[in-house]
C-alpha cells in the first residue's frame, strides 16, 4: 500500500509539473488570441475588452491556478475559436484516437509475439536473422512514410482500402474498421520491433531456466513449452514497454490522423496549434499526460497480477 | 530507447562458458559483418559529401521554378534527372538541399541533448540527495509529455529556424541521456580511483571531469549513435507537418508532405524522398549498431 501511495504522489507531482510547463509555454506563444478574435480592423479598446472577457489580463500564475481548480470540477474551459467546451470536445474525440491506438497496439503484438518467439527459440538461426533484418528495416521507416506507402499501394494501386476518412461505429463494425486498418498498421509497423526485441531478449534467458529443461525432459512439445511455460515469464519487460509506448503512440496519432483524415484528438491538437487556441492545446496536453500516467499505473498493476513475487517483493520493500 | 537496444544486443551474445569460443564467435561475427557494412557507409559518405558541397555542384537553385517542366517524371528530361515537383522545382536539387537540413539536425540535436543530459545526470548521480530528487522529477515530467507535443509547442513559440529545430529536438534527448549518465556515474562514484583522487584533495569538479567523465562518456557515445537516425526521423515528421524549417527551404519530410496531394498523378514527388530518407536512416542504424557492438566487444575484452 505504501508503495502505491508513493507512486500516486509521484504521479501527482508529474502532472502538476507537466501542466505548469505547458501553461507557461503556451502563454508565451507569439500572436495574441485577443487580436485575432477582434479582427484586423479593431481598436485597441476592443482588443482590451476581449482580453478582459477571457481573463487574459491577469498574471499567468493566477490564471494557472484558476484553470487547475477548474479542471478538478470538470470545467476545462471553452475554446477561444468556436466556444465549444474543451472537456466535451476531448471526450468526444478521444474514443476515435483510442480505437486507433488500440488497433495499432494489437497489430504490433500480433506481429511481435510470434516473431519474438521464433527468434528466441533458435537465436542466430536463419529465421532469427531474417526477422531481425526486417525489424531493422521496419524501425528505419517512420509512420508517416509507411503511411504514404500504404496509401500508395493499398488505396491507389490496389484499391482495397480507403485512403482517408472515418466512419462511426454506428455504421457497422466493418465500415468502422475499414478506414482504420491502414493508419493502425502504419503505427504498428514501427512499434512491433521494440516489442519483438524485448520479448526475444527476455525469452532467450527464460528458455535457459531449469523448469524449461524439466518440461523438455518430460517430452513436452516445443510449441507447448514456448506458449505455455516461457511466454508468461518472458513478457514482463514487454508489458512495461507497452505502457511506455502509449506516449509514443499518442504522438504518432497526431501525424497519422493528419495523413488519414481521422477526426481524433491528434487532429484536434494540430488544429488548435495552428489556430493558437491555447486553452484547447492546454486541455489536450493535460489529457495526453493523464492517459500516459494512467497507462503506466495500469502496467504496474498488471505486473503484480502477472507475478505475485513482484507484488510481495515491492510491498516488503515499500 | 537506449536501454532497450542494449538489452537486445545483450540477448544476442550467446551464453557460452568457454571464453575462447565466445571470442572466436565475436571475431567471426565481426568478420561477417564488415562486407555488409560497405554499402551503408558508402551511402552515408555519398549523402554527406553531396550535402556539404551542394552549392558547388552546379545544381538548379532549390526553389527555382521551371515553368516549362511541371511534374516531369524522373528520367524524362535531361535537365532534371530525378524529375520535377508540382511547381516545376528540380527534385535532385531539393533532395540534396533537404539532406543539409536532415543531417544538421541529425548530428546537432543528439549532441545538444547529450550535452545537457550529461551535466544533469552527473550532478544527480554524484551528489545524490535533493539534486537527484529534483532531476528525477523533472525527467519524469519531461517524459510524461509526448515528444511531439513538446516539439509542436516549441515550433510555434520559437519559430522555424534551423537552430531552434535542433535545439528543441535536442531537448527530447535530455531525459534518457541524463538517466544513462546518472546510472553510470553512480556506478563509478564510489570506485577506488575516485576515492583515491578525493583523498589526494581533488575538488568535486576535478573528480567529475577527470575521473568520472572519461568513464561515463562511452555509453553516451553509443546513445548518440542511436539518436542520429531518430533525430532525422523526428525532423522528417515535423517538416511533414509543416513545423520544421520554413516553407521554401526544402526538407525531406516537407517534400514528402507536398507530394501527398499528387500521389496518384506524380507519385515520385513523395516516393523518391521517402526512399532516400529510408536508405539514409537505415544506413545510420546499421552503422551505429555495428560500431556499438564493436565498442561493447572492446570494452568486454578489457575487463
Amino acid at each position: 500500500m505504501r508503495y502505491l501511495l508513493r507512486r500516486v504522489q509521484r504521479l501527482a507531482i508529474v502532472l502538476a509539473a507537466v501542466t505548469l510547463v505547458t501553461f507557461l509555454l503556451v502563454n508565451v506563444l507569439p500572436g495574441d488570441v485577443a487580436y485575432e478574435m477582434a479582427g484586423i480592423n479593431s481598436s485597441e479598446e476592443e482588443v482590451q475588452e476581449i482580453r478582459e472577457d477571457l481573463g487574459l489580463n491577469r498574471p499567468v500564475l493566477v490564471r494557472y491556478w484558476d484553470w487547475v481548480t477548474g479542471v478538478f470540477t470538470g470545467d476545462w474551459g471553452q475554446s477561444f475559436v468556436n466556444k465549444e467546451d474543451v472537456w466535451e470536445t476531448i471526450v468526444h474525440r478521444f474514443p476515435v484516437s483510442f480505437e486507433l491506438m488500440l488497433l495499432a497496439q494489437l497489430m504490433a503484438l500480433a506481429m511481435a509475439v510470434p516473431a519474438g518467439m521464433i527468434c528466441a527459440f533458435r537465436p542466430d538461426s536463419t529465421a532469427d536473422k531474417i526477422i531481425g533484418g526486417i525489424a531493422f528495416a521496419s524501425v528505419s521507416m517512420p509512420s508517416f512514410m509507411s503511411g504514404i506507402l500504404l496509401i500508395y499501394f493499398f488505396s491507389l494501386n490496389l484499391g482495397w482500402l480507403p485512403a482517408t476518412g472515418y466512419e462511426p461505429l454506428s455504421e457497422g463494425l466493418w465500415a468502422n474498421l475499414k478506414p482504420m486498418l491502414l493508419p493502425a498498421l502504419s503505427l504498428a509497423l514501427v512499434e512491433w520491433t521494440i516489442l519483438m526485441r524485448t520479448l526475444r531478449a527476455e525469452m532467450i534467458s527464460v528458455l535457459q531456466e531449469d523448469y524449461i529443461s524439466l518440461a523438455r525432459a518430460k517430452g513436452m512439445s516445443n510449441f507447448r513449452i514456448l506458449l505455455g511455460h516461457a511466454l508468461r515469464p518472458s513478457s514482463f519487460t514487454m508489458l512495461t514497454i507497452l505502457g511506455l509506448q502509449v506516449a509514443r503512440l499518442l504522438g504518432g496519432t497526431v501525424i497519422i490522423e493528419q495523413i488519414f483524415g481521422i477526426p481524433g484528438i491528434g487532429r484536434l491538437l494540430i488544429h488548435a496549434v495552428f489556430t493558437r487556441d491555447y486553452i484547447v492545446i492546454q486541455g489536450c496536453v493535460t489529457f495526453f499526460a493523464l492517459v500516459f500516467v494512467a497507462a503506466n499505473f495500469l502496467v504496474d498493476v498488471a505486473y503484480a497480477w502477472l507475478d505475485p513475487r513482484v507484488r510481495n517483493e515491492r510491498l516488503s520493500h515499500g | 530507447m537506449a536501454d532497450l537496444t542494449s538489452q537486445g544486443t545483450a540477448g544476442k551474445t550467446p551464453d557460452t562458458t568457454d571464453a575462447h569460443e565466445a571470442a572466436l564467435l565475436a571475431y567471426a561475427r565481426k568478420k561477417k559483418l564488415s562486407p555488409f557494412l560497405y554499402l551503408p557507409v558508402a551511402w552515408l559518405v555519398f549523402v554527406i559529401l553531396l550535402a556539404v558541397f551542394a552549392p558547388w555542384l552546379g545544381l538548379w537553385p532549390a526553389d527555382e521554378i521551371d515553368w516549362v517542366a511541371l511534374r516531369v517524371p524522373p528520367g524524362a528530361n535531361e535537365a532534371h534527372p530525378l524529375g520535377t515537383d508540382h511547381l516545376g522545382r528540380d527534385m535532385l536539387s531539393r533532395l540534396i538541399y533537404g539532406a543539409r537540413v536532415s543531417l544538421t539536425v541529425g548530428f546537432a540535436a543528439p549532441a545538444i541533448g547529450v550535452g545537457f543530459g550529461m551535466v544533469l545526470g552527473m550532478a544527480a548521480g554524484y551528489w545524490r540527495g535533493w539534486i537527484d530528487e529534483v532531476v528525477g522529477i523533472a525527467i519524469d515530467s519531461w517524459l510524461a509529455i509526448p515528444g511531439l507535443v513538446i516539439l509542436l509547442l516549441f515550433a510555434l513559440v520559437f519559430g522555424g529556424s534551423l537552430f531552434m529545430v535542433c535545439f528543441s529536438l535536442g531537448l527530447l534527448f535530455i531525459p534518457t541521456a541524463a538517466r544513462i549518465t546518472r546510472a553510470a556515474t553512480m556506478k563509478f562514484a564510489n570506485r577506488e580511483f575516485v576515492l583515491a583522487a578525493r583523498a589526494l584533495g581533488a575538488s568535486d569538479l576535478r573528480i567529475l571531469v577527470r575521473e568520472i567523465l572519461p568513464n561515463v562518456i562511452w555509453p553516451l557515445i553509443a546513445f548518440i549513435l542511436i539518436d542520429i537516425p531518430i533525430a532525422i526521423v523526428i525532423e522528417g515528421a515535423l517538416s511533414f507537418l509543416g513545423l520544421s524549417v520554413k516553407a521554401p527551404t526544402p526538407s525531406w519530410g516537407g517534400i514528402i508532405a507536398e507530394g501527398r496531394e499528387y500521389l496518384e498523378t506524380a507519385p515520385w514527388i513523395s516516393l523518391i524522398p521517402t526512399a532516400v530518407m529510408f536508405t539514409t536512416v537505415l544506413s545510420f542504424n546499421l552503422v551505429g549498431d555495428a560500431i556499438r557492438r564493436r565498442m561493447a566487444d572492446v570494452r568486454e575484452s578489457q575487463v
